[in-house]
């Protein structure tokens, strides 16, 4: 059945983000590099190419560039106690599919992390003592610093073109840029997009409450840009169509605007697309991976030997298959031992949207992924928790990434849902309403987790990821207060009235709506073998010559926007891979 | 009949009888090639050859996408019918494999092969009589030694007799291939022979670039005039004038400019579409820059083509239009906003070095509309070079204008920014789109 082919230096698994970065990164080195990608090839023209692409029936309603769910999927549930239900149609969350994965259709904020983040756990013991810590929160370290990463963060917003304004270079404090990031090297590549109405209207008012607002940064580019590939962007003109979308002139930062060009360029490079693999396969010892089985586009099963494996197949492909490949030991709630599925978090969405008078005029048609104006008060540890008695925090924007018909029309509350009062609601209120929200952390919790589905299976054979979640008690008070803060500044704002979400105490995760991707953890990187899956080199514990890539390697949930994050542990494992596990394979961290 | 008449009737055929021996004699005329001892003697560098190969582009025409290197099989569509390029390998069948120097000599200074078959024009032989020997031998050495040889027939043409004829091409050479060899001119430097060598020679730029006669040859090979380079209508596409005109020429260039285009693609005036983005593909992004800068250098030094020429003076009038919302009035500038400004924007500047502007920019500003009509239809796509990886593409607009429309956004288009081009007929869109079969 499976067909023995030429062997490679190594294998990645998925053709992404962090699978471009990594392939790029190795054939620089000189290897011979194979990428697999289940889905199929895509670039700007003609995929993405004006106007066709503007259609917010395909690619809204009908999610054109994301995952297939009829192919696979996976089960959800809140807790163990209840019956996991596969996920048939997309809601919560958007997984990608094809080249460029999600680095297609995100908006493009670009963030990094607060370093005290990094190490959660020794930082609130530190501040607020051990008993602070509930005592189902399995709160850990990552194992690596801000410090240690920086260069990294770096070296991504270069490749992306990122456009921001820094508020820390070097320790000096720079007036305009965020007053609590951790000291960056040197300025963003790009200076901020222009703000939109609601950014200026939200940073007006957050000035007034005393808050410090600052551009968030963005990976769509606000002028043109050539990076250190020599891959050239184009200036957003923002045409409100990032989200869901791909860039119709090249300026949204995607594998394919950023890396791609340069790396195909490249002989020891080579992909296959539709190549879904089905298992990393080990030797005998199960201590070596011997490369990964996959099945091509005529159905057969093939095995594509490699001297060293790297999941880039995003987030849940990523976990699914260290758990149907056997390696590591799985997670189980009930005794807490296990590693592969722990600490399975997300974030908290707050979202409120906010109905001005005729007077104030917000083009909701305009608009682009990243930009906006946002305040770090109530992120990470930069407020007292003392107090409140709850982990973690969030990023509190004012952004204004444009809307259309299809995508929704946002009414105030009690208006009627059709009929002539509900048409002259549009016209009063559509070029006149904006939206705030709150993006918050969210703790690894023991009862949530990930692990294998016993019923379902997809179109391979292969049981479905089950995700368990819930808000927990922690996430539901941190989101009443900080909600409460975002209510605060829509009133500042001169908000007429408004309508959204809050998540509160009892409040379920609606896995319906649209909330976020940021799915992350189940392979957390730690410096513990018996709480991690991955040494700080996101390199496998159990088999040295695999490596694991995306936030499926954090060991909880941020509050910003993961992608940064995500970019920046590529490129440092990356480094790390090259200096130092290519010199001298074998494990680069001893138990 | 009277004796006055008899010896006119006798001097008449006489005449006539000379006249078709002459052409007898022209026609099967194998041109003399003579190898001078110096030559014969002479160490070939085949690692040189490579260079001169790219310099000449002749993978172009010669190798098909994606095929062996020289096979040729890459097509033409002549007056004729259609022809395709040989296979240029040294196979012994199907290639160059018997041929000797010689042979190789009369093939590119007279386009004459191996038994006195003669080759069309298309063969840009009259530009590639330029080369100095040493190249000519230096390439000869690289095909013979350094190509792998592919066992592959010729495809063969498709052309209807009588036109199969090729004798006739005796009488065209004669008329308009000089085969002259390149003359440094004293009154410049090194570096602008070097640039004239190549231009006129090996890159055979006027093959594009210079307008031809009534018998399709160029009307001038050696720069001795300012039809030279001055722009031309050719296999359906109007490649630019390359001379000094502000208007429509490269007047506005500087050397720089001219050697990030043949680089990259893609300069701060405009990007390389169509048949220039493969010539920057396959041959420019790989020259020395002294090749480039010498190429630059000479033809900055092109003075404008006289006559009738677009001119261009940068006005802000039509920005100032649409800013205050005036763009509905006007179906080009309307259809302009609605498809196009998104990238090439509402100052028709574009953005530098992400999408090519439109003001003032020489292939917009052609006399002849063909290339921006095939690129308002078909889109376009850069070529990845090593100095600039990305193949920026601009998608096609076939699907949603009719003939009519594209033709007032040309119109539009060459009259806006300072633009002063001529207006753009539906008719001159419907015979790119039935050339394209785009529908």
């Amino acid at each position: 059945m499976a067909d023995p082919v030429k062997p490679v230096d190594v294998v990645i698994v998925g053709f992404g983000w962090t699978g471009a970065i990594m392939a790029m990164e190795l054939a620089e080195a000189g290897l011979e590099v194979l990428a697999l990608e289940r889905g199929d090839d895509a670039d700007t023209v003609p995929n993405w190419a004006y106007p066709k692409v503007v259609d917010e029936i395909a690619q809204s309603a009908r999610n054109g560039l994301l995952q297939n769910l009829s192919k696979t999927t996976v089960t959800l549930r809140h807790s163990k106690d209840e019956l996991a239900v596969p996920y048939r149609q997309i809601g919560s969350f958007k997984p990608g599919q094809g080249v460029g994965g999600a680095g297609i259709h995100w908006s493009g904020v670009h963030s990094r992390v607060m370093p005290e983040e990094l190490r959660l756990r020794s930082h609130t013991i530190e501040r607020y003592g051990a008993k602070f810590i509930p005592p189902d929160m399995q709160l850990q370290d990552w194992g690596v610093t801000y410090d240690e990463l920086e260069p990294h963060f770096d070296r991504f917003e270069y490749v992306c073109g990122t456009s921001g304004q820094a508020g820390n270079i070097q320790g000096r404090k720079i007036e305009g840029g965020n007053v609590f990031e951790a000291p960056r090297s040197r300025d963003f590549p790009l200076p901020p997009l222009t703000d939109p109405p609601t950014s200026a209207l939200f940073a007006k008012a957050v000035k007034e409450l005393g808050y410090k607002p600052y551009a968030l940064p963005a990976a769509n580019a606000s002028r043109p840009y050539v990076n250190s590939y020599g891959c050239q962007l184009g200036p957003c003109n923002f045409c409100g169509f990032c989200s869901d979308y791909g860039c119709i002139n090249y300026s949204k930062a995607s594998p394919q605007t950023t890396i791609l060009p340069a790396l195909y360029r490249k002989k020891n490079f080579s992909l296959r697309t539709n190549a879904h693999v089905l298992r990393v396969n080990t030797d005998s010892s199960g201590k070596k991976t011997t490369g990964v089985t996959y099945v091509d586009a005529q159905g057969r099963e093939v095995e594509q030997p490699a001297t060293m494996v790297v999941l880039a197949a995003f987030h849940l492909h990523n976990v699914r298959l260290m758990l149907s490949s056997g390696i590591g030991k799985p997670y189980d709630p009930v005794s807490g031992e296990g590693v592969v599925g722990r600490n399975f978090c997300y974030q908290v969405l707050d979202s409120i949207n906010l109905f001005f008078d005729q007077n104030t005029y917000i083009n909701q048609f305009m608009g682009a992924g990243g930009v906006g104006q946002a305040i770090d008060d109530f992120y990470g540890d930069n407020f007292d928790h003392g107090p409140l008695n709850f982990i973690g925090g969030g990023v509190i924007w004012g952004r204004q990434t444009g809307n259309g018909p299809v995508r929704g029309i946002p009414l105030p509350q009690g208006t009627p849902a059709w009929g002539s009062a509900w048409k002259q609601a549009v016209k009063d209120n559509y070029l006149h309403s904006g939206r705030i929200e709150a993006q918050m952390s969210n703790m690894a919790h023991r009862g949530c987790y990930l692990d294998l589905d016993p019923t379902y299976k997809d179109a391979y054979g292969t049981p479905l990821l089950r995700m368990t979640l819930n808000w927990q008690d922690n996430e539901q008070r941190m989101s009443e207060y900080i909600g409460a803060k975002a209510l605060d500044i829509g009133r500042a704002m001169g908000a007429k009235s408004m309508a959204g979400r809050i998540i509160k105490r009892g409040t379920d995760w609606d896995t319906r709506p649209y909330q976020s991707t940021h799915i992350n953890g189940g392979t957390a990187m730690g410096t513990d073998p018996k709480t991690s899956v991955l040494n700080k080199y996101l390199q496998s514990w159990d088999v040295p010559n695999l490596f694991v890539l995306g936030a499926n390697v954090f060991a909880h949930g941020i509050g910003y926007n993961p992608t940064g994050m995500v970019g920046a542990l590529t490129y440092w494992a990356a480094a790390n891979i090259r200096s130092t596990y290519l010199k001298t394979p074998g494990p680069m961290v001893h138990k | 009949m009277r004796l006055a008449a008899r010896l006119i009737a006798i001097v008449l055929i006489a005449v006539i009888a000379a006249g078709l021996f002459g052409i007898w004699r022209i026609a099967t005329g194998i041109p003399e090639v003579e190898i001078p001892a110096a030559l014969a003697q002479r160490q070939p560098d085949p690692a040189h050859g490579a260079k001169v190969a790219l310099l000449g582009d002749c993978s172009g025409c010669h190798t098909a996408p994606r095929d062996d290197s020289y096979a040729g099989g890459v097509g033409f569509v002549l007056p004729v019918g259609m022809i395709y390029s040989p296979n240029i390998t040294p196979d012994s069948e199907n290639g160059i494999g018997k041929y000797d120097f010689a042979d190789f000599v009369r093939l590119m200074r007279f386009g004459v092969a191996p038994g006195g078959r003669r080759v069309y024009p298309a063969m840009p032989y009259p530009s590639y009589a330029k080369m100095s020997d040493e190249d000519l031998q230096d390439l000869f050495a690289y095909l013979k030694e350094q190509v792998a040889p592919v066992p592959r027939k010729t495809r063969p043409a498709e052309i209807r007799w009588p036109l199969t004829l090729r004798w006739p091409l005796a009488i065209w050479n004669l008329a308009f291939n000089p085969a002259r060899r390149f003359v440094p001119d004293p009154a410049h430097d090194a570096e602008w022979n070097h640039g004239a060598y190549l231009v006129q020679g090996l890159a055979h730029c006027g093959t594009c670039h210079t307008p031809r006669n009534f018998a399709y040859a160029e009307r001038d090979l050696d720069g001795a005039t300012p039809l030279f380079l001055s722009g031309a209508s050719f296999a359906g596409t109007s490649p630019i004038n390359l001379r000094g005109n502000d208007g429509d020429g490269l007047g506005r260039w500087s050397k720089a400019d001219i050697v990030q285009l043949l680089k990259s693609g893609r300069n701060p005036h405009s990007a390389a579409s169509g048949p220039m983005g493969e010539v920057v593909g396959l041959s420019t992004q790989y020259w020395d820059e002294a090749d480039l800068s010498a190429v630059a250098a000479y033809v900055k030094t092109l003075s404008p083509a006289p006559g009738q020429r677009p001119a261009f003076s940068p006005d802000e009038t039509t920005l100032d239009s649409f800013l205050k919302g005036q763009a509905a009035s006007s179906t080009g500038a309307r259809i302009f906003m609605d498809s196009c400004s998104a990238c090439h924007r509402l100052n028709g500047q574009g953005a530098v070095t992400a999408f090519p502007g439109l003001a003032g920019n020489p292939m917009v500003q052609s006399r002849d509309p063909a290339s921006l009509i095939e690129v308002i239809l078909a889109g376009s796509r850069l070529p990845s070079t090593e100095a600039a990886p990305s193949p920026l593409a601009m998608p096609g607009f076939a699907w949603r204008y009719d003939d009519s429309d594209v033709a007032t956004l040309a119109t539009f288009i060459r009259s806006a920014w300072g633009n002063h081009a001529p207006a753009v007929a539906p008719g001159q869109v419907t015979d790119v789109r039935n050339r394209l079969g785009l529908h």
